[in-house]
């Protein structure tokens, strides 16, 4: 079974949005608090949720042609952006620690991929 | 006159340390294994899409419905952690579909699925050990 680009545009473009998602969820996440105005008229929240939807919709689509072992690894490459997005948007140092985990990670997502073939 | 407390002042609210940040991605993690599983279920059933077999298909409601959980989870996790610390550790889905998949689809053990998941951990423990102001 081969991999139409059809497929990995759209898994890709899952991962970017999906990035984006997770940036919404804590901006939304921050301003939780006891009373349920914070969650339920939390905008941000709405937002992430919904751009998780939407790259849900995009992953389910291109999922549906091609194989898993070549479009799951690459929504990894969302770890990425998550962390540029995380150093724009929420200051968060990019540390070491960080950069190192993530490379392992990543590293190991490729590593496992080599074993699904 | 000095005022008391009154009961709508909004107290502080109950803050996650680093590990249960973690251990609320953990449990997201395996939500999301069996909201996957559930909707590459569907995923294959679904040849033509009509608003009749989306609704019918209960595997991808099901499969969705753990997602709402999984999101849930890492909602609260992300309240009090970061989020380039948090959101890689979502990684562990892939080590427990290698797990799923040899144990209960009875899928091949290779030398490449142990290192990779092992690989994966290393990175998971990594990041785990503790946030940036730590």
């Amino acid at each position: 079974m081969r991999t139409p680009l059809s497929s990995i545009l759209l898994v890709l473009f899952a991962s970017f949005i999906g990035s984006f998602g997770a940036v919404f969820l804590k901006a939304g996440a921050g301003r939780l608090h006891r009373e349920l105005a914070t969650l339920l008229l939390n905008w941000r929240l709405a937002a992430g949720i919904a751009m998780y939807l939407a790259s849900f919709v995009f992953y389910y689509l291109g999922v549906r042609e091609g194989e898993l072992s070549i479009l799951y690894p690459m929504v990894s490459l969302g770890y990425i952006w998550t962390l540029l997005w995380s150093r724009l948007f929420f200051a968060e140092p990019i540390s070491r620690r960080k950069v190192a985990g993530l490379a392992l990670i990543i590293g190991g997502i490729i590593v496992l991929n080599l074993g699904n073939r | 006159m000095t005022s008391s407390p009154s009961p709508e002042a909004p107290r502080d609210s109950y803050r996650f340390s680093h590990r249960q940040s973690i251990g609320l991605v953990f449990l997201c993690t395996l939500f999301g294994v069996a909201a996957q599983y559930l909707i590459k279920t569907s995923a294959n059933s679904l040849q033509v899409i009509t608003l009749e077999s989306l609704l019918s298909n209960w595997a991808l409601w099901l499969g969705l419905a753990m997602y709402g959980i999984s999101t849930g989870l890492l909602i609260l996790a992300l309240r009090d952690g970061e989020l380039s610390l948090l959101y890689p550790v979502i990684s562990l889905t892939y080590v427990w579909v290698t797990i799923l998949s040899v144990l209960v689809f009875n899928e091949s053990v290779n030398v490449f699925k142990i290192a990779g998941i092992t690989i994966i951990c290393l990175g998971v423990t990594l990041l785990g050990k503790g946030d940036s102001r730590s």
